[in-house]
């Protein structure tokens, strides 16, 4: 299993020297370098849509770069799929690796390898291998290998992932962002893996966002931005503020900026809303007043902003707009009084990525661009023209196809969807998952100026800096129950979080996790 | 407004156009589509083989007879092409036509030629208003429901019929016209097969029950938060299909010159969907295009025409088709350019 002839620490195992890719008109690799070297932890970081999975991809054969060279232990290698890399050395440790669910965890680890078995298959000295070689990674504890893989947390999935990887003893792995479904128990145990692994001479590459993970980890980062090459540096000689400034590009002061206007009249009010996921809920946006939502995963956040778009009904109590009780069937009632949404899930409940920017932005008010039943595409053009001017939608034209944008320019269409219905009242959901730091900036100095406009925003987030940074006043929910109201100037994250476990303390069954 | 112009301060401004001018064969691709394209060549190629195995290909006479064949399977194909656009399927467009064919005959033989066409349509879209039902209201997936209704529908024709060719009387000079005659040389079933794709292409183009429909295909979830009516769209979309198979209906009896409850119509189904296919719609739904299904249905038409004039016996044809529809999906897949390991779905 081990690699027995460990090259000297230090020698540059796998070299990327000006990497170019692009699909279509985006280019998303511009003279990419990369170098891991044998021995050492060598961190890729960047913001989503950097390029970071383009270039692994590009480094196992997946994807072939437009131009550039490889090199693997001194040789310049072309790998055309990720078959080559696999036997040459190199393997990537997926995020969500894909497990057999109907077969054991020994099965699974040497799926590729059960040929080396001879003609019958011997269960149990499969069985007695992968104890032995999960004993000797420290990990006999954390999985067995007669368990289903249908039965494994995400974890024990990327522990037999790395096992699988550990059968080819490879000489150069990378982990793509490991941690982002690991507990903290799980996290020392990959940890104390890796720095075995880098121990035995493996050369390593690690993508994650977690600042304190690659301090503590890594030897050497390197930082992409736009799919471009801005530095490597050694991780002793640099900080969190100045990776920061490498990632994005500039300084961060002015993250949060909100100019609060004095409110005008009350656009949205609940009284007593009911129904099977929330209970006895009051709340009031008024014009120009950006309200952030808080609490737990399931406290019934996004339940409520579903209620408040006519995607849910309301058992009992009353919903106003502007004073006048509504009755939504469907979110169309809801959009006909002046509300507009951004649900959470943007890509499952938002967006249309076959089609073009223009179509995108133009849904919900393709009527008001139409005479009769044909849409007057003249209309059409200079609306969406208009939006990605304004919100700065990052795209070679309206025509694109919204599914080739980056996270942070899909949100934005989503925005300039419901910004062209003028609504008096938006409901974000979750606004930045997902999307990278400099966007976030963006759709922060975006929900600003809505408020000064005099929009209502409603605005749910996990993130406690989020909601805190954006929000005039804030709901803490918990267990479907509006638990608290907190003013913007007194608001700590610690006021928050024990309003959000209010009623949660009291359901064992209730997840404690923000994000 | 609600925004302010301070935002373009904000951030760099989009990339522009590099200004440099696309080649001239860049354009016709961006124009035609690469799929149409594909189908062009497929048609020349075809063409091709067939007309320097067999010289009578070319005859006008043969030309008519190709232009005919395609009509009743064409209009199925148009529909077809909407409701897979839809991101449904409807598999018992075959069974409408042929109850539709039969009692279209039976009604002219006791009514007279304008009620005859009303109520054959008029079966037709409660046909179709039926699928819809059962598929919104009893929320069945679209396949299953409309796999019963073939069924049912046939069984109702054949019920109706005794299950034997119905002649009919008193609208002879209607039928005529429909089936042989023709407006400036251009044969009348042909013509009818083009107002229904122009009027589809139109719809689906340029108006908004055309977008929202792609939208309900590409995503019903945004479609239904953006304000979209689902449900209308999907009785309204399985209503209209329903009335174009009355029409196909009626192109079967004109050319059989009886109404046939199923030998006219059976397996028309199939060829409906190879062909919308065959012409770049996605089976997953959000997209697809009339002029893709068009062609297609031309390539299928000289694909018959010529293996039937080079002696292929008419089994083999089934299998044939058979394997073009696998092949379409096939093609579709490998372009979607999504990898797959194990079972699709």
């Amino acid at each position: 299993m081990v690699k027995t002839i460990a090259p000297a620490s230090g020698t540059v195992m796998l070299s990327a020297v000006g990497i170019e890719k692009s699909f279509g008109p985006v280019r998303a690799l511009q003279g990419v370098h990369l170098e891991l070297r044998a021995g050492e932890v060598t961190a890729l970081m960047g913001e989503n849509g950097a390029g970071k999975s383009t270039l692994l991809k590009i480094l196992t054969g997946d994807l072939q770069p437009d131009a550039g060279t490889l090199t693997l232990a001194g040789d310049e290698v072309r790998f055309t799929d990720p078959r080559q890399s696999r036997l040459a050395g190199l393997r990537v440790i997926a995020q969500e690796p894909e497990v057999l669910l109907h077969v054991s965890v020994a099965e699974n680890i040497y799926v590729g390898a059960l040929g080396r078995q001879g003609m019958i298959f011997n269960r149990a000295a499969l069985f007695a291998r992968a104890e032995e070689d999960l004993r000797r990674y420290g990990f006999e504890r954390v999985i067995r290998p007669e368990t289903l893989g249908s039965a494994l947390s995400p974890a024990q999935r990327q522990i037999v992932e790395i096992m699988r990887a550990l059968v080819d003893s490879p000489s150069v792995i990378c982990f793509d962002e490991p941690t982002s479904s690991l507990g903290d128990e799980e996290v020392v145990i990959l940890f104390k893996l890796i720095r075995q692994l880098r121990d035995e001479g493996v050369a390593i590459g690690y993508v994650s966002h977690r600042m304190q993970e690659i301090f503590e980890l890594s030897d050497n980062i390197t930082v992409l931005r736009d799919g471009k090459f801005v530095g490597t540096k050694v991780t002793a000689d640099t900080d969190h503020d100045d990776l920061v400034r490498m990632m994005v590009g500039r300084d961060l002061s002015q993250f949060f900026h909100r100019d609060p206007v004095v409110p005008g009249d009350t656009v949205l009010e609940l009284r007593g809303v009911t129904n099977s996921h929330v209970t006895e809920i009051n709340l009031e946006v008024k014009a120009g007043e950006v309200v952030g939502v808080s609490g737990l995963v399931g406290a019934g956040r996004s339940e409520l902003m579903k209620i408040i778009v006519g995607d849910l009904r309301i058992d009992s109590g009353e919903l106003l707009m502007g004073g006048t009780a509504m009755s939504f069937k469907a979110p169309a009632d809801a959009i006909a009084a002046g509300i507009g949404f951004a649900p959470e899930e943007r890509k499952a409940e938002a967006l249309l990525l076959k089609r073009s920017v223009r179509d995108n932005v133009a849904l919900a008010r393709l009527r008001s661009l139409s005479r009769w039943i044909f849409v007057k595409s003249a209309d059409e053009k200079a609306l969406a023209a208009e939006y990605i001017a304004r919100l700065g939608i990052r795209t070679p034209s309206s025509e694109q196809l919204v599914g080739n944008l980056s996270g942070g320019n899909q949100q934005k269409v989503v925005l300039a969807r419901w910004l062209a219905t003028h609504p008096r009242l938006l409901v974000l959901d979750e606004p930045t998952r997902g999307v990278d730091v400099g966007a976030k900036s963006e759709i922060y100095a975006i929900i600003d100026e809505l408020a000064q406009a005099g929009v209502a925003v409603l605005v749910v987030s996990s993130e406690l800096p989020e909601v805190i940074g954006l929000s005039d006043r804030i709901y803490v929910m918990a267990g479907g129950r509006i638990t608290g109201e907190l003013a913007r100037a007194s608001v700590t994250e610690e006021q928050i979080l024990a309003l959000a476990m209010d009623e949660s303390a009291a359901d064992p069954d209730f997840t404690v996790s923000l994000s | 407004m609600p925004t302010t112009q301070s935002t373009a301060t904000l951030r760099s401004q989009p990339p522009l156009d590099t200004g440099a001018r696309p080649s001239a064969w860049r354009r016709v691709l961006e124009v035609v589509g690469v799929q149409n394209i594909s189908l062009l060549m497929a048609i020349a190629l075809v063409v091709a083989v067939i007309g320097s195995q067999n010289p009578l290909f070319f005859t006008v006479g043969n030309l008519r007879v190709i232009g005919t064949a395609i009509a009743i399977s064409g209009l199925l194909a148009v529909v077809q092409t909407i409701v897979i656009i839809m991101g449904a399927l409807d598999i018992s467009v075959g069974s409408i036509a042929g109850l539709t064919s039969v009692s279209s005959a039976m009604i002219f033989t006791a009514t007279g030629p304008f009620l005859g066409v009303v109520g054959a349509v008029g079966i037709g879209m409660l046909c179709g208003l039926i699928n819809g039902c059962i598929i919104v209201f009893g929320r069945v997936n679209p396949v299953i429901a409309t796999l019963a209704t073939l069924a049912a529908y046939k069984g109702v024709a054949q019920l109706i019929s005794d299950g034997r060719a119905q002649g009919y009387t008193g609208a002879d000079g209607f039928f005529v016209f429909l089936a042989r005659g023709s407006i400036l040389g251009v044969p009348t079933l042909i013509l009818v097969l083009v107002i229904i794709a122009l009027l589809a292409h139109v719809v689906l183009r340029y108006t908004s029950i055309g977008r929202n429909i792609y939208a309900v295909g590409g995503n019903d979830i945004a479609s239904r938060l953006a304000g979209i009516n689902i449900n209308r769209y999907l009785i309204g979309v399985y209503v209209a299909t329903g009335a174009v198979a009355a029409i196909a209906g009626l192109l079967i009896t004109a050319r059989t010159g009886s109404g046939q409850p199923v030998s006219g119509s059976e397996g028309l189904e199939l060829e409906a969907i190879t062909a919308a296919a065959l012409g770049g719609a996605a089976l997953k739904g959000g997209k697809g295009t009339i002029a893709g299904t068009i062609l297609a249905v031309i390539l299928l038409g000289i694909l018959t025409n010529g293996m039937t004039l080079l002696g292929v016996n008419s089994f083999w044809q089934n299998v044939a088709k058979g394997a073009l529809l696998v092949l379409a999906v096939v093609i579709q897949q490998l372009r979607s350019g999504e990898r797959r390991i194990g079972l699709p779905g």
